[in-house]
């Protein structure tokens, strides 16, 4: 089982939601996050006076799934979070040693 | 406030018929004009909404989220406080006759509203409606100082400076200004108060960031606005209620009072866009803050004005006003290196004096204004003006400086402590928080 966690610019959440669908990815967990990476933030500027925002509102989506949907998943969410421009994001892929399903106890696959 | 030439009776004139109820025999009983009546009324209603919540969200939306309610508290309570001494005695000493001192301070002939009934009145429209509008310009203009010591004066401070300021500065200004002082027999043109109202906030806000210093963090990221919004809701009902603070003043539902509300729209629509564009051409960006400020920009030039230009001279001087106040808080504000939060030097203080400067020259009949009393020259208008102007700083500096330092000493100073400022005013002054993030 992998843990895919991708942080990706907020208006690209849509496309990859349905990306992921495709994918056959059962669920995803949406966290709204703010960070910075080589894109370094952004101005902005009120009556004359310049405040540089060094932290940027992104989106972090955090997907389990099996290793055989892993590069489906990744090459789903790669495609659809992609704008070509400075602030994309970025994308980890993690070895997941256990899941389970609190409702019925489930673990593993089973549990995702 | 007003003075007309040869345009007709306004507030002024009428004022002096305030404390002089009692009418000689000869003379016809006023009577009560309904449409008169009911126009100042809603104008009232709508100056009322300029400061409440007007003038607080256009604030609380500058501020940090960590202080908004410190803005709000601050405006509502002002705006409350003034209404009361206003009342009490604010009334008496502006509108009644002073006597001796009647050039620079009015009488206690109304003290606590003695004298006034529902049968009397002003002009046309029964005292307690003229008490009533008056009051709201009494309520107001304090507060719009608030935004110059914006996020670190203690809370009691900022009470006792606003009820010595009313006291010492607000009342005595416009005493002279509208009830019947010196500055009014100068035959100064501002309309609405240019002076009495911009101006004086103005620069008492700079003398209250001068006293005050610059809050922490100055210059940094963490000063940014929280929510323009709310500045967008409080500024737009500033605009509403504009008109009803020009156009109230012809204290009669007349052409001229329509044309004044007129006049008062296009200045701001103009004020707005001159500031947009200013900004588009110079940052790449338009604004909604800066918009919105245009507005106000026009508005407060607009304000001496209104009442002696016609509809093109508005839109002239509000699409000057955008563009010269966007160079007072883009350039002038960083060389004066006083921190006044909001920028009530800025926009009240540089539109009004602006406004004052340009109001005779916007006044030339060739340009559609209303022209200037009998033998009076445009340069001689300038001068009055220039001089009333003039005075009016001086007067603003050292009765807001002796405000402040009152405050100081009655309250062990203006300012509070480190660690209040730093947990924001709202959690510390008030023990409230304006926003919870969860339940």
């Amino acid at each position: 089982m992998k843990l895919i966690t991708a942080v990706i610019k907020p208006f690209r959440l849509d496309d990859v939601r349905e990306a992921l669908t495709e994918a056959g990815v059962n669920g995803v967990t949406v966290t709204e996050v703010k960070g910075y990476g080589r894109q370094k933030g952004h101005s902005e500027i009120y009556r004359g006076a310049e405040y540089v925002v060094e932290l940027l509102p992104k989106i972090k989506l955090e997907v389990v799934v099996a290793d055989t949907l892993c590069q489906a998943a990744t090459d789903a969410i790669l495609k659809a979070a992609y704008t070509g421009k400075i602030g994309d994001g970025k994308l980890f892929v993690m070895d997941l040693e256990s899941v389970v399903r609190i409702r019925t106890g489930e673990l593993g696959e089973d549990a995702i | 406030m007003i003075r007309f030439s040869h345009v007709g009776r306004g507030m002024l004139g009428l004022s002096l018929l305030v404390g002089s109820v009692a009418a000689s025999a000869d003379e016809a009983v006023p009577a009560i004009n309904s449409g008169d009546t009911a126009f100042v009324a809603l104008c009232s209603l709508v100056v009322l909404l300029m400061t409440l919540p007007g003038l607080a969200l256009f604030y609380g939306g500058m501020a940090r989220t960590k202080n908004v309610l410190s803005i709000l508290m601050q405006v509502f309570c002002t705006a409350s406080l003034m209404s009361v001494l206003f009342a009490i005695y604010g009334y008496s000493l502006t509108f009644t006759d002073g006597g001796s001192l009647q050039s620079v301070i009015g009488g206690l002939d109304k003290l606590f509203m003695v004298g006034i009934t529902k049968d009397s009145v002003v002009g046309t429209i029964p005292e307690y409606l003229y008490f009533l509008f008056m009051l709201l310009f009494a309520a107001i203009t304090p507060a719009i100082i608030v935004g110059a010591f914006a996020e670190r004066m203690k809370f009691a401070a900022v009470l006792v400076f606003m009820t010595v300021w009313l006291t010492i500065n607000y009342i005595p200004m416009a005493h002279m200004a509208w009830g019947g002082g010196w500055v009014f027999n100068l035959g100064v043109q501002d309309f609405a108060g240019g002076n009495v109202v911009h101006l004086n906030v103005g620069i008492a806000a700079l003398v209250g960031a001068w006293l005050l210093g610059r809050r922490r963090g100055f210059g940094t990221p963490t000063l940014a606005p929280h929510n323009m919004t709310m500045t967008l809701t409080g500024g737009s009902l500033l605009w509403v209620g504009w008109l009803g603070f020009c156009g109230g003043c012809a204290l009669a539902a007349s052409g001229f009072a329509m044309l004044v509300m007129v006049n008062t729209m296009l200045a701001s629509c103009a004020g707005a866009l001159g500031w947009m564009l200013v900004e588009w051409q110079h940052r790449g960006r338009p604004s909604l803050f800066g918009a919105v400020s245009g507005a106000i920009a026009g508005l407060v030039a607009i304000t001496p004005a209104c009442g002696y230009v016609g509809p093109m001279g508005a839109i002239l001087l509000g699409l000057i006003a955008g563009p010269v106040c966007v160079w007072s808080v883009d350039k002038l504000k960083p060389m004066i290196g006083l921190d006044d939060a909001f920028d009530v030097f800025g926009v009240h203080g540089v539109a009004g004096i602006l406004g004052g400067l340009l109001t005779p020259v916007f006044a030339l009949t060739a340009i559609g204004g209303q022209g200037f009393p009998e033998g009076r020259t445009l340069f001689d208008q300038l001068l009055v003006n220039g001089g009333a102007i003039l005075f009016s700083i001086l007067f603003s500096a050292i009765t807001s400086l002796i405000a402040f330092k009152v405050a100081a000493a009655l309250c062990g100073g203006l300012r509070v402590d480190e660690e209040a400022e730093v947990d924001g005013l709202d959690l510390s002054a008030h023990g409230e928080v304006g926003y919870k993030y969860s339940n």
